[in-house]
């Protein structure tokens, strides 16, 4: 067991090296919010910038940064033609709520489902909120976990960054 | 040999990404992430924590690194975890260290296949429910074979056998069962080229899962005389179900059942189990309401039948009584009760239009939800045998009748407000009636019965500054009585967080435990990590994400979380 300790921590450290720092979306097949099968690879804003933002209908924090967007969504759009994609990892517990939560609160949004979680793990992540940005040609160019009150407006800097055809500097 | 596989499949993995990559037509990518929760025990005489109970026991740390390579159609990975011991309040059974997960996958148009370990959900779980969820320390992947194929427009069909995880446990000797299952789906506006424009669109699905695992004969002693059975080595489930969606109208109900399936859950009676979910909801832009039912009986579906916990859980069933999210409000979560239950919810959600003279610039958001569930109606087989009885088949139940015992109960309502740029603020009243005997089994504890009074105000200073504030209130006369809890918050978007906080049980019967919980928390993310600290006292509770809840006892210390990927 010893043996396959050192060989995984070394994959590990190796891999965390030579990893890529942009990366694509993964293929992963998830559902609309009407139970419409949907392969995370057909995620698409005809070359504009894209929000992918994981939520759940009881997570404060991802209640707050989707309610905050709706607000402005109107006028983000106008200017830089941004699409989001608000994909909610409630599971049969509370899934069946989504529809209905999500019309009362008029969200613009495009709604997924990913009841067990196969998307998030997708993208390596654990925990919501989990907000990324993805640029016109499919590359996820900036990740956030968490959300607190006025991160949105540093999500659309780089939002209008993209939109001009601007590079996001790793950082 | 499992260790061999180990080996072979993290070497693909290293020569993958650093050799062929650039051979592969897309170039392959490698990426993964990592999380590391530790805590530093402290002694708290006050909570009973003292060196000798502590037992050189001070630290805790639970973590994990994942690594996935993808290529074109193929990825594999694998998790490595560690527990070095866990963190109080996990499943002392993870101590320990290694790769529980890993796998291959080849993914292509129609036909998907994996081998090694995955995860699966057979529509809302009632048959089949393989997930993970850190926070709790649950973990059931299914080490095996899975296949999904969409022969016909519309039709998708998943087909698997495996063994289940139970904490580090290798599969031998029947210590678990064998599980095979079938799901098939199909989309009736797909599949019927005359419905494809339809208004109405309708999803039917069906499952089918086996689990096998060899049991020898138990008897049982009842009246004296001792009775020999046999208990089934292969018990099968399957459900049936409808999604049904007519504009703003959307109908949700799935029906599962199995067979016989005596364990040591349910006192090992012969009954068949059952369970039916249901709900239904009307929304338009500003209202919801959605309307649920529930019914199960006798539908524990595990692996091993002499497991009582979680861990061994096949199939998935859905608590009803109303999620909350403020933290006293969590104090008496409700858990689904396998053996039997029967409960409704109902929920609306209505928004005051913006520029109306309730809804003022920004309109007004309301919740109501209410939920009660009850024991199922039972009576006795036969006149002699009580309920229950071991080796009978247990007991018979009107489908529709609530029994007596009350379960849980709950009413809330919710108002979310943004006053101006500035201000908004949420308030929340929740009255709720739990039974603790049968939820957290206390027996002979009285029905605890509580209002829950919340206000969460945030003030934005600026566009990077914030301050949340958060007051709660829980009055009760049953189990620990009132408890208060005040925090102040300060965010620096999008980098820095503190916290302090403090829950207060003024209310305690017993004086001694009428303790301040204060916590101070900082955290910091950037990109893709963050590093969270907080120190200070954790009061007992149960911790539920979803379905599945875990004792966490009180501490005291310091912790520390990282999360990060790449």
């Amino acid at each position: 067991m010893r043996k396959a300790f050192f060989i995984i921590t070394g994959i590990l450290m190796v891999s965390a090296l030579m990893a890529q720092n942009v990366k694509t979306i993964p293929s992963v097949e998830i559902r609309t919010l009407e139970g419409i099968p949907f392969n995370t690879n057909q995620i698409d804003n005809d070359g504009k910038p894209i929000i992918i933002a994981f939520w759940h209908l009881y997570c404060k924090p991802c209640i707050k940064e989707l309610n905050n967007i709706a607000e402005v969504y109107d006028e983000w759009q106008a200017e830089t033609g941004v699409k989001l994609y608000a994909v909610s990892v409630d599971n049969a517990k509370s899934q069946h709520q989504v529809m209905p939560f999500v019309r009362a609160n008029s969200w613009p949004f495009e709604i997924l489902s990913d009841p067990n979680y196969d998307f998030l793990h997708a993208m390596n992540r654990q925990f919501v909120p989990f907000t990324c940005i993805v640029n016109g040609e499919g590359k996820v160019v900036w990740f956030h976990e968490s959300y607190h009150e006025g991160d949105e407006e540093y999500e659309y800097e780089i939002i209008k960054k993209l939109a001009a055809g601007e590079e996001i500097e790793e950082e | 040999m499992i260790r061999k596989f180990y080996l072979l499949l993290s070497g693909i993995v290293f020569l993958s990404a650093n050799a062929f990559s650039q051979g592969f037509p897309e170039g392959g990518q490698v990426h993964g992430d990592f999380v590391f929760d530790a805590q530093l025990y402290q002694t708290d005489e006050k909570l009973g924590i003292t060196d000798s109970t502590l037992d050189g026991n001070i630290f805790g740390m639970n973590a994990y690194g994942n690594i996935i390579y993808t290529n074109g159609d193929f990825s594999a990975g694998l998790r490595y975890e560690a527990y070095l011991p866990p963190l109080s309040g996990f499943d002392k059974r993870y101590e320990g260290h290694g790769v529980p997960y890993w796998f291959a996958r080849y993914d292509h148009d129609k036909v998907d296949i994996t081998v090694g370990h995955f995860y699966e959900q057979f529509g809302n779980g009632l048959v089949l429910r393989s997930y993970q969820e850190w926070a709790l320390g649950f973990d059931n992947n299914i080490n095996g074979v899975r296949l999904k194929v969409q022969p016909f427009n519309g039709v998708y069909i998943k087909a698997l056998a495996g063994t289940q995880r139970f904490f580090w446990d290798p599969f031998e000797d029947n210590n678990r069962a064998i599980i095979k299952g079938l799901d098939g789906e199909i989309y009736l506006n797909d599949l019927i080229s005359k419905w494809r424009t339809s208004r109405t669109r309708i999803i039917i699905g069906g499952s089918f899962v086996s689990k096998y695992q060899q049991v020898t004969p138990r008897s049982f002693l009842r009246d004296t005389v001792r009775y020999e059975y046999k208990i089934p080595d292969n018990v099968a489930a399957y459900a049936g179900r409808i999604n049904l969606l007519h504009g703003g109208f959307n109908l949700n109900a799935e029906y599962a059942r199995k067979i016989n399936d005596p364990s040591s859950l349910n006192n090992f009676i012969y009954k068949d189990g059952e369970a039916l979910y249901t709900s239904i909801s009307y929304s338009t832009s500003g209202f919801g309401i959605i309307l649920t039912g529930k019914r199960i009986d006798n539908m524990s579906f595990k692996s091993d039948i002499y497991d009582d916990s979680y861990a061994s859980d096949i199939n998935f069933l859905p608590p009803l009584g109303t999620q909350y999210v403020y933290s006293l409000a969590t104090m008496y979560p409700y858990a689904t009760q396998p053996n039997g239950e029967i409960g409704v919810r109902g929920k609306i959600y209505y928004t005051i239009p913006k520029k109306s003279w309730l809804g003022g610039k920004y309109g007004t958001k309301f919740e109501f939800s209410y939920s009660r569930i009850n024991s199922l109606d039972k009576e006795r087989v036969e006149p002699n045998i009580p309920i229950d009885s071991t080796g009978t088949l247990g007991y018979k139940s009107n489908f529709t009748n609530f029994g007596d015992v009350e379960y849980y109960r709950d009413f809330a309502v919710k108002i979310n407000k943004k006053i101006n740029p500035k201000w908004k603020f949420i308030l929340e009243y929740i009255n709720l009636k739990y039974n603790i005997d049968v939820i957290e089994g206390h027996p002979g504890e009285p029905m605890v019965k509580a209002h829950i009074g919340i206000a969460d105000v945030t003030y934005k200073i600026n566009r990077k500054n914030a301050i949340r504030f958060e007051y709660q209130q829980l009055l009760s006369k049953q189990d620990r009585g009132e408890w208060l809890m005040a925090m102040l918050e300060y965010s620096i978007s999008p980098r820095w967080f503190f916290s302090i906080m403090d829950e207060y049980n003024y209310g305690n019967p017993n004086e001694d435990m009428q303790l301040h919980y204060y916590t101070a928390s900082v955290a910091y993310v950037k990109d893709a990590t963050r590093v969270s600290l907080s120190y200070g006292r954790q009061r007992e509770g149960l911790i539920c994400v979803g379905g599945v809840c875990r004792m966490v006892p009180a501490s005291n210390g310091l912790s520390i979380s990282i999360t990060s990927s790449f």
